[in-house]
């Protein structure tokens, strides 16, 4: 008798399309991006990383994405404990406004952002009255990409949440601990491993994220480029070997994260096999 | 230590879970919460525990022994809580489980860890786990995971015990032993237990007394004995056991339902009689009192006795009969056998036949 899934041509037919696919469009353009960046050598590569400029954005990016991961840690984690451990009218709806962020396009975040905070801005031109300037330069970076990468570690958190349900924190609280202690020695062991992954995937979108980011920035080289803005006008300037010089920093950050995430996922399963 | 409920009422949004309640429970009873899913139970426990609220309109009070603790925090109350599911902290072995009230004690109060290390290996010989101090939850089996989380409870010598549904989750035979054992731990260390179940043999096993709760309302609190003897009412009678229902209507001291002829002592009128399996006898011919002609359609030997099922004609439902072994051989029953059930007893809620079964009433 055969199992479903088991025709053997089908199968392979099947493996070969994953491949093929897998190996086209995913595989391939990376291993371009370092190719391209290495083309004139390991000299002009570096002379390109090193640049004052590429140097400036790499600084920023990093910089934002430090201010980033803590901002969304604290609002993600006090938003799925909101959802999931009370009953409050509103609750779905705050649900759904957790995921506006996924829905908007970056470039539409960007826009209302220049709206409201830029100079003739409703709340821009207030702030300007005391000569505080937040679009164009990096507190408003910072804004837009704490904006798209918030809904992140809350997403990873809720679902696994509401499955834990809140029994073991009961429990806890009716043998005497306080809040506190709940929450650093129940609540916060139990989601350590989701709240990694959400970190990371903040950590990679914060880094990464470039159609917010161009609305708000100004692009100043050596002032508020990021990364993926300083590629772009790389690329603009025909410098194609400088374009992907930074191309194949922000790859392999990319790569980095999706090791550490691996090895999250990895941990993870083994866990489950031991517990 | 005792407590006592005072006009306890709650509503979860607009519904309805508890109707203002009053209860009594003495110091060192071991009190059953029995009713059917829905029945207010479990929400009756927790708000005992704190971990839910009372209405504050109508104002109720909660009182251990002397001290009010209507508005103290869970934490506050020194209660020892067992959960339905055990909701041991999956990420903590045995022994941490069992020390974590310790462990998080106020540090002026809080045991040396010398002394905390030997207070959890007592308990854990105590439920009998010792060897497995350094496992963790998810390896431990469902009884195991229950005798944990009740030294888990017990670590800090609460002088009251509360349990919801501490053996629903466990097979019938480790149920068994957890409660025989739950019951010797109650009277060797003498706390108040207030356990709540929906199996009424649990319940009636297991109290000092049993508290019978139907739509947020107590229905009867009583000993097991007088619960089973004397109902007192419909709903209690029913929920205790099973029941086998005779509706007719009764002319010149005979009820009479189809073919089926029963003498009663009762004026005339549409009647309905409950009877209990043990109290259907079964015979080859009639009784000059009770004429019920009845098929055996199903036996099962279970235990002590063995349960026939009887169909009839004049029956809406199946009866149930529990007759004892050697009857059963004196009778030779077999399936299809054709016998006379005649009750030895029965009992009768005529108030409260209207609002049970109306549209009974208005067919007959």
């Amino acid at each position: 008798m055969q199992r479903i899934g088991d025709a053997p041509r089908v199968r392979r037919l099947l493996v070969f399309l994953a491949l093929a696919f897998s190996a086209l469009f995913l595989l391939l353009p990376l291993v371009a991006i370092f190719a391209q960046a290495f083309t004139q050598g390991v000299g002009v590569f570096w002379a390109n990383v090193s640049n004052e400029y590429t140097v400036a954005a790499i600084g920023l990016t990093l910089f934002i994405a430090l201010l980033t991961i803590p901002v969304c840690l604290v609002f993600g984690v006090a938003l799925a404990w909101l959802v999931t451990r009370f009953n409050f009218p509103g609750r779905r709806i705050l649900q759904t406004l957790i995921d506006i962020p996924f829905a908007v396009s970056p470039v539409v975040a960007g826009l209302i952002y220049l709206l409201l905070y830029g100079r003739t801005g409703w709340l821009g031109s207030w702030l300007d009255g005391y000569d505080i300037q937040l679009m164009f330069a990096w507190p408003g970076i910072l804004m837009v990409t704490i904006f798209v990468t918030c809904p992140f570690v809350a997403r990873e958190l809720i679902p696994l949440m509401q499955a834990q349900g809140s029994r073991e924190e009961e429990a806890a609280v009716t043998l005497g601990a306080p809040g506190w202690t709940v929450f650093r020695r129940v609540t916060l062991p139990n989601i350590r491993w989701a709240l990694l992954y959400g970190v990371i995937l903040t950590n990679a979108r914060a880094v990464g994220e470039f159609g917010a980011v161009s609305v708000v920035s100004g692009a100043i080289r050596g002032q508020t480029n990021t990364l993926p803005l300083h590629l772009e006008q790389l690329y603009q300037d025909y410098n194609t070997v400088g374009a992907f010089a930074s191309a194949s920093l922000l790859a392999f950050i990319a790569l980095l994260t999706l090791v550490a995430k691996a090895s999250l996922e990895w941990r993870a399963a083994r866990r489950e096999v031991h517990a | 230590m005792s407590i006592r409920l005072q006009n306890i009422a709650k509503h979860f949004g607009t519904s309805r879970a508890l109707e203002p309640v009053n209860l009594d429970i003495r110091d060192g009873e071991l009190i059953g919460l029995l009713g059917p899913s829905g029945s207010g139970k479990t929400t009756l426990l927790r708000i005992i525990a704190g971990l839910e609220a009372a209405d504050r309109e109508p104002a109720g009070r909660i009182l251990f022994g002397d001290r009010d603790v209507t508005n103290l925090h869970v934490r506050d109350r020194r209660i020892g809580f067992v959960f339905q599911h055990y909701a041991l902290f999956r990420h903590m072995t045995v022994f941490d489980n069992v020390a974590f009230g310790l462990t998080v004690m106020p540090r002026k109060s809080r045991p040396t860890s010398g002394e905390i290390r030997a207070r959890v290996h007592r308990l854990l010989e105590m439920v009998k786990l010792e060897q497995l101090a350094n496992r963790y939850p998810a390896q431990l089996s469902g009884g195991q995971q229950q005798r944990v989380s009740l030294a888990r409870a017990l670590a800090l010598r609460p002088e009251v015990l509360l349990l919801d549904e501490p053996f629903g989750a466990l097979d019938a035979k480790v149920r068994q032993e957890l409660r025989r054992w739950l019951r010797h731990l109650h009277d060797e260390l003498n706390f108040t237990s207030v356990f709540v179940t929906h199996d009424q043999e649990e319940a009636l096993e297991l109290s000092d007394r049993v508290v019978v709760m139907s739509n947020g309302r107590i229905e009867q609190i009583d000993t097991p004995d007088t619960l089973y003897r004397a109902p007192t009412n419909r709903f209690v009678f029913e929920f205790l056991g099973d029941v086998n229902h005779l509706e007719g209507s009764v002319r010149d001291g005979v009820l009479t339902c189809g073919d089926a002829r029963l003498a009663v002592d009762l004026a005339d009128g549409a009647e309905e009689l409950l009877l209990r399996p043990h109290e259907v006898e079964l015979r080859e011919a009639a009784t000059p009192n009770a004429h019920m002609p009845v098929t055996v359609t199903a036996i099962s030997p279970v235990g002590a006795e063995v349960r026939v099922e009887l169909e009839a004609d004049w029956l809406g439902e199946p009866w149930l009969a529990t007759v004892r072994h050697a009857d059963y051989e004196r009778l030779g029953l077999t399936r299809g056998m054709r016998l006379f059930a005649v009750p030895r007893r029965w009992h009768r809620f005529p108030d409260e036949l209207s609002t049970t079964k109306p549209k009974e009433l208005e067919s007959a």
